[in-house]
């Protein structure tokens, strides 16, 4: 069986091919599938990368794969497997590339089991031929998919602060930490980027009014709006499930509190009121409840309420501080960062068990959010006095720090999945 | 093209009686946008890096009284509170006095915070902090509309060692004359 797969690359990604990152993992999961990834056939290296390294970096990013060296073997096709090459081998990734003449090419790919000799995936993707990277990501998420049973994000954004001196960018990125294409750049701060739920958006807080004001600005067009700029301090975005509200915190009204308005700046309604901070809202993926930080019983715990207002309910108990919710994308755990012992820790607490589990060693570990497949946690941390990107596994066995070239980075967040 | 001349005469003016330093860099999101959507930051002047205190101060001089303003220009808080602590009580009571006397006489109260908490926590308590400085000038005889509050919360620390000291010295509020 033979699909076919054309996929639109919509978004001109403004690519600096120089802004090369250092990658170190540590850790694996329980499990590691034995996988070799052999180079394309007609496969072009374009800034310093190729279709398959692309592939093999992803997988082996995850912690999930064990990544076998082809030693010189390199089919292109089933008919040239020969299985018996490949002992040890649990999944074999072969593929072609082929010019179509119109700076575009036709990217064939297979995932082979090689146990049970059999097909798993044949592909064709056409695409620009200097997407090299999209690609990759797209054929990795079909194998991630495909061997571990949940949806790959290699295909997925992510967006973050990097401060540099007194310059503040508000940057996107592949989830990689590759591709960085900046939105705004600014001599004062920005804060606290948030995706809508289509991607196409990003909301944000930046002060360049003299005071914290959010903005909404579209990825495509680059325009935008002020979502929010009363007296005080604007800010924590953070979208509804449907895109149509967000919540953000206001201080029009004195402390920090939670409103929710609509995308349109329209319909604004305050949730909390309390004499205390309240803010850092989340809303859940069925958009009912909110999580949000608040330092009404003394000290900065994560807290739950509905979207609509009420009860807040207590959620944490345990360490100094805990700050920065996110829900997990099944709602059924949260993420957060724990300031305990002069440390901050990322945690995840279980709803139903309220079972903690702190999934990093401790450091300068801020502003934890899951990928969408709920696999992975990105966040803040510090390397050498500088802020970088990290992740951790959402069971905490594999962890990756991503250090860039310039920059200290601040405020990650994990984009959505985009519709194909 | 004369508006931008005629900025350059004001911005001479302002140099020969202000000291301080005109900085334009506020201005302009470098975004590859259309200059559409957003309205031009207002007043860069003032949305600048905070300048020390002191020299703010100084810069407002020719407005109003020099001498009568009290030059205690920042008030520190321990970590994680926002109340005025009781050392600092009387050089806001001063200030707030100072303002009651001086009507024509404004003051934008800066909150900050250290790196300890989250930024969002740290805008709020940066918030707090100026709110409650903010309050108890009023308490003392100034009226709302000459105090103006804002908070950086962690984003522009004075002091940027992952240390007490610095921390310290990042837990404050500054008083600067508009």
């Amino acid at each position: 069986m033979r699909g076919c797969l054309g996929l639109l690359f919509g978004l001109c990604v403004v690519t600096s091919a120089q802004a090369t990152l250092d990658i170190e993992i540590t850790g694996a999961g329980e499990h590691q599938t034995p996988i070799s990834v052999v180079r394309f056939g007609g496969e072009e290296r374009i800034a310093g990368q190729t279709i398959s390294s692309v592939v093999s970096n992803d997988l082996l990013r995850t912690g999930l794969f064990k990544l076998i060296d082809p030693a010189g073997k390199a089919p292109h096709e089933p008919g040239e497997v020969r299985y018996v090459e490949w002992a040890g081998v649990e999944a074999l990734v072969i593929g072609s590339v082929r010019a179509l003449g119109d700076g575009r090419a036709e990217v064939r790919f297979r995932l082979l089991d090689a146990v049970r000799q059999t097909e798993l995936i044949a592909l064709a993707v056409t695409a620009r031929s200097d997407q090299v990277r999209a690609i990759g990501h797209r054929i990795a998420d079909l194998v991630y998919e495909k061997l571990t049973g949940s949806a790959g994000v290699f295909s997925t954004r992510i967006a973050y602060v990097n401060r540099e001196g007194k310059q503040f960018r508000l940057v996107v990125a592949d989830s990689d930490g590759y591709g960085e294409q900046t939105l705004l750049s600014l001599n004062e701060p920005i804060m606290s980027p948030a995706w809508s739920p289509d991607g196409k958006q990003i909301a944000y807080v930046s002060f360049e009014r003299g005071h914290a004001t959010v903005f909404v600005q579209s990825l495509a067009t680059q325009k935008r709006t002020v979502l929010a700029d009363f007296s005080g301090s604007n800010s924590a975005p953070a979208w509804s499930p449907d895109g149509k509200q967000l919540a953000i915190v206001l201080t029009r009204d004195g402390s920090s509190q939670l409103y929710l308005v609509g995308a349109d700046g329209k319909d604004l309604r305050r949730i909390t009121f309390s004499e205390t901070i309240d803010t850092e809202p989340a809303f859940s993926p069925d958009g009912k409840t909110l999580l949000f930080t608040s330092d009404r019983g003394g000290k900065a715990q994560i807290y739950r309420v509905a979207a609509e207002g009420g009860y807040a309910e207590r959620l944490t108990f345990e360490g100094g501080n805990n700050f920065s919710p996110r829900f997990s994308p099944d709602g059924k755990s949260f993420v957060y960062s724990q300031f305990s012992g002069g440390t901050f820790y990322i945690a995840v607490q279980d709803f139903e068990s309220k079972q903690v589990q702190i999934l990093t060693p401790g450091g300068w570990e801020k502003k934890p959010s899951f990928a969408p497949n709920g696999k992975l946690i990105l966040f803040a941390t510090e390397s050498q006095g500088r802020g970088i990107l990290a992740t951790v596994s959402s069971d905490g066995r594999v962890k990756q720090k991503m250090v860039a070239q310039r920059g200290d980075i601040r405020e990650p967040i994990w984009g959505p999945f985009l519709k194909q | 093209m004369k508006k931008l001349i005629l900025g350059l005469v004001l911005a001479n003016l302002l140099v020969a009686c202000a000291s301080e330093p005109i900085e334009e860099e506020t201005q302009a999101p470098t975004a590859a946008t259309e200059p559409a959507a957003t309205e031009p930051a207002a007043a860069p002047a003032e949305t600048a890096t905070a300048a020390p205190a002191p020299e703010a101060t100084e810069a407002a001089a020719p407005v109003v009284e020099a001498a009568a303003m009290p030059t205690e220009t920042s008030v520190h808080f321990p970590f994680d509170v926002d109340a005025v602590q009781a050392e600092d009580r009387a050089t806001v009571q001063a200030l707030g006095k100072y303002l009651s006397e001086n009507r024509a006489s404004k003051v934008r109260l800066e909150g900050n915070a250290d790196e300890r908490g989250s930024s969002e926590y740290n805008l709020a308590l940066g918030q707090r902090r100026a709110n409650n400085v903010k309050k108890l000038l009023v308490l003392s005889g100034a009226t709302e509309s000459q105090v103006t509050t804002v908070s950086y919360g962690e984003e522009k620390p004075r002091a940027t060692g992952h240390d007490e000291a610095s921390w310290a010295e990042n837990r404050r509020v500054d008083f600067v004359a508009k």
